[in-house]
């Protein structure tokens, strides 16, 4: 046997990867000098563009890769946005610190939550996510101090502890909705990239496989729930924050927070990190191309993501990333071989 | 008394919401297909009702004649022409398929019908009611739905268990794969079992329209009742699902007593109670 | 001898992984033939193959010189091949009778009924109206090939008849396989008990991970190149 061992090294980055965190860097300069070169109404579809990449990243964690499909995160949505009002409304707490508590509140809801969904499986288990979620509904429709069915308004005052003017409170609101989502897509990031992630696909790809090689499956999705939950209220709190007005129908509505999402995850490509950005940008384009015709775009919405279902189920992205291999968020890991060393001399 | 009579209409409202069940019960069972655009097929079929009453001048409940045949129709070509491919792709197809046609026939109805509250109108049966010895009142209309549940699900426990056909369907539901090796063609079926589906959520939608007024978006909601009647009856068995929705209705009722804005909020309330104590349902039969 | 199926270059794939590699298999009219072979040597996907519970291509698979390769299952049990599964596979919400009266459904006419059945098999009468599960392995066993026969199938394909049951209801089954083949059915036997296969064929057909090893007449053929053939040696 002779001495010269090869060794292996795990790469983590692509070609492609390298190249398009290149871009992603000057594309992010442009995005966070935007308050000194646009206007109101760029910060405001950017911000709004954010949030949902926010939205749909979580609820692709969620799906994609946990295998939990839950038509009820609107909830979370709607319980962050409440937590924010309700703190700042009626205890006069600052709105910075609500705004922080808003996402551990949601996460913190979650565990009961947990317990009674997860006895569910499949689609039965989507349905009952939709359940709790009008439950917080009625309960917010119930309860007077939230202002029942009319629900609450964000005063002046508590706006101009962000900033007394309104330019600079655009831009802090616009600011904050950009970090909050790049945050929160980071966080997704990192925990594909991690040995929680790999956990993930396992469990995605053969559930019982997983548990016999002692993946704790009911703990990983425990875990992601709640992660999800905490995220998605943090979001939800920073929506309600530019929206100045919250009811329990807006809160928790399933049309703005969650068909919207799932469309852009379906269409862009479903257990991808890159897909949630391209069905949003399809999203978006498609809303504004048929602004005119009312409700119209949901229906071809719903047709798109029909036709993506049966004919391309791994969405836009899905299929690129088929046919060339191509990936921007690499999450795999792969073994390359590392460069010959000579043999030890005797 | 007054307790008496509204456990006696919440046990009646069961009756409803078995109705709804039916359909999601059979695509479940046969073809483990969790329709998510069952509440909104429910409401469609009042709408279809509608529009068959405004063109014939015929009164609701004749309209049925029209009505579960375009049903029966619709549900026979979508399973055939699209949900059987969504079958052997794993949880997500079916699922965002049918979420997808959810949305479709929503603002579909949004598009046509505008946002207005519609109703069927029957006539004088809608607020009749029998006077029983005892101070006991009982609605005739919600008697009348109670007994279509209780025929409705009889009837199909005969197709079940006495037919050739339901023994296919059972078959089927056991065991698909073997079912098809024995020469059963097991695409038919499930047109056929989705056919019958829509037909008895055609009765359900236009009995619902009699009573409570619709609107495009009122289809989420009789999906979740059409749930949670499901589950807290138990998967796999129709009487199970007739009991699990009169225990729905009778917490309702017990909510509704408290203060009619609880009402819907006391169903949800009985059902993560049993989901959490009981997760099998109260009367649970199927293997999966 | 006609020629009753005929597998030309049939190959087989789950997904990605190739499971037959081009086999070449005839069956006479008549005649019982036996596929014997390791576990994972392919003898159920062969079978699987035919019964068009697996893509095939079409010219890879003939009956009765025409090509069914990639149809439906139950349009091939309408052209008279079924399947007796392996593990029986009996439907456990039905009864034994409603079991049997299942393979009714290929509507194909011919000389098998229930009655016939019950001739066959009189056990299964007295027990024709239990729950299926409720039987002991050998009982679903019968049940498992009444279902079968009342297809009139003119294939019969067995797969793994002795699986678990015990030597003595491996020979009462055996025995009236015996009697179906003598009223002119013809049987694929797929069988792990190579010496019970033997006994039931005329010819038999040795599989090795995937790939035909070895095909010859029963009868006095040296037991010891069967073995080579089995565990490629």
């Amino acid at each position: 046997m002779t001495g010269a061992a090869e060794s292996i090294r795990v790469e983590r980055a692509t070609k492609a990867s390298r190249v398009f965190a290149v871009a992603a860097a000057a594309m992010l300069a442009a995005l966070i000098s935007l308050p000194w070169w646009g206007d109101a109404g760029d910060m405001r579809l950017i911000a709004e563009m954010s949030y949902y990449v926010a939205l749909a990243q979580l609820w692709n964690l969620l799906a994609g890769y946990a295998g939990l499909v839950s038509v009820g995160q609107q909830a979370y949505v709607g319980l962050g946005g409440y937590m924010l009002y309700y703190l700042t409304g009626v205890w006069d707490v600052n709105v910075y610190l609500a705004v922080l508590i808003a996402g551990p509140f949601a996460g913190l809801m979650a565990i009961p939550v947990s317990f009674a969904v997860f006895r569910l499986r499949g689609a039965y288990f989507a349905i009952g996510t939709w359940v709790v979620s009008e439950v917080f509904a009625l309960l917010a429709s119930l309860i007077a101090v939230l202002g029942a069915g009319s629900g609450l308004s964000l005063t002046v005052p508590i706006l101009q502890e962000i900033s007394p003017e309104r330019d600079s409170r655009d831009a802090i609101l616009y600011l904050m909705t950009l970090a909050a989502s790049l945050l929160v897509i980071g966080i997704v990031y990192a925990l594909l990239r991690s040995r929680h992630g790999l956990a993930l696909t396992a469990i995605r790809d053969s559930e019982p496989a997983s548990a016999s090689l002692g993946v704790n499956t009911f703990r990983t999705k425990f875990i992601i729930y709640i992660a999800t939950a905490t995220c998605t209220g943090l979001v939800g709190a920073l929506i309600f924050l530019q929206k100045l007005r919250i009811s329990p129908e807006a809160g928790f509505s399933i049309n703005d927070w969650t068909v919207v999402v799932i469309f852009m995850v379906v269409i862009g490509g479903i257990g991808t990190i890159e897909g949630p950005f391209i069905g949003m940008l399809i999203f978006i384009v498609l809303r504004e191309l048929l602004a005119d015709y009312g409700t119209y775009y949901l229906i071809l919405l719903g047709l798109i993501a029909i036709v993506i279902m049966l004919k391309a189920p791994s969405g836009v992205w899905g299929s690129v990333l088929q046919r060339y291999n191509l990936q921007l968020f690499p999450v795999g890991r792969r073994l390359a071989p590392a460069p010959l060393r000579e043999p030890p001399k005797r | 008394m007054q307790w008496l009579n509204i456990l006696i209409q919440g046990a009646l409202l069961g009756g409803f919401y078995a109705l709804f069940a039916i359909g999601l019960s059979m695509s479940f069972g046969i073809m483990r297909l969790v329709n998510i655009a069952h509440g909104d097929f429910i409401v469609l079929s009042a709408y279809v009702g509608m529009v068959a009453i405004e063109g014939t001048g015929l009164d609701p409940f004749s309209s049925l004649v029209i009505v579960v045949p375009v049903m029966f129709a619709l549900g026979y070509v979508l399973q055939r022409g699209l949900l059987n491919f969504t079958l052997s792709g794993g949880l997500l197809p079916p699922l965002l398929v049918t979420f997808g046609i959810s949305v479709i026939i929503q603002n579909g109805l949004l598009q046509g019908f505008g946002a207005y509250d519609h109703r069927l109108q029957e006539g004088p049966i809608e607020t009749a009611s029998l006077h029983l010895p005892g101070g006991i009142d009982v609605g005739v209309y919600p008697l009348v739905v109670f007994a279509a549940a209780v025929l409705g699900i009889a009837g199909l426990q005969l197709l079940f268990y006495s037919t050739r056909l339901g023994r296919a369907f059972r078959a089927v539901s056991d065991d698909a794969e073997t079912a098809e090796l024995m020469g059963i063609d097991n695409r038919k079926l499930y047109a056929l079992a989705l056919g019958i589906a829509m037909a008895f959520t055609a009765i359900a939608g236009v009995l619902f329209g009699i009573r409570t007024i619709f609107d495009p978006a009122a289809g989420p909601i009789r999906l979740i009742l059409a749930f949670e009647a499901v589950i807290i009856g138990g998967l796999g068995s129709l009487w199970g699902t007739l009991l699990g929705g009169m225990v729905l209705g009778i917490a309702q009722a017990i909510g509704a007593a408290l203060d009619p804005t609880w009402q819907i909020l006391a169903g949800h309330i009985a059902f993560l109670c049993i989901l959490i104590l009981r997760p099998s349902g109260l009367f649970p039969r199927t293997r999966d | 001898m006609t020629l009753l199926l005929r597998t030309q270059e049939l190959s087989a794939f789950y997904g990605d992984f190739q499971a037959l590699f081009g086999v070449n298999v005839d069956v006479m009219l008549g005649e019982t033939v036996a596929i014997i072979g390791a576990n994972g040597a392919g003898k159920t996907t062969f079978l699987r193959a035919v019964a068009g519970a697996l893509a095939a291509a079409p010219e890879a698979v003939l009956f009765d010189g025409k090509p069914i390769g990639g149809k439906t299952p139950h349009e091939i049990v309408r052209l008279g091949i079924a399947m007796v599964p392996e593990g029986r596979r009996l439907f456990p919400s039905l009864s034994v009778e409603e079991n049997l009266l299942l393979g009714s459904h290929s509507g194909r006419a011919g000389p098998w009924n229930l009655k016939r059945v019950y001739q066959l098999f009189p056990r299964l009468q007295e027990l024709r109206r239990l729950p299926a599960p409720s039987l002991s392995g050998g009982q679903q066993q019968m049940a498992a090939i009444g279902r079968a026969l009342i297809s009139n199938p003119r294939l019969l394909l067995c797969d793994e008849l002795s699986l678990g049951l015990a030597p003595v209801v491996i020979r009462d089954i055996y025995e009236c396989l015996g009697a179906i083949a003598a009223e002119g059915t013809t049987i694929v036997l797929v069988e792990q008990d190579i010496n019970r296969a033997l006994d039931a064929s005329a010819r038999f057909y040795c599989f090795q991970e995937g790939r035909l090893a070895l095909t010859a007449p029963t009868g006095d053929f040296d037991r010891a190149a069967i073995s080579a053939a089995y565990f490629g040696l």
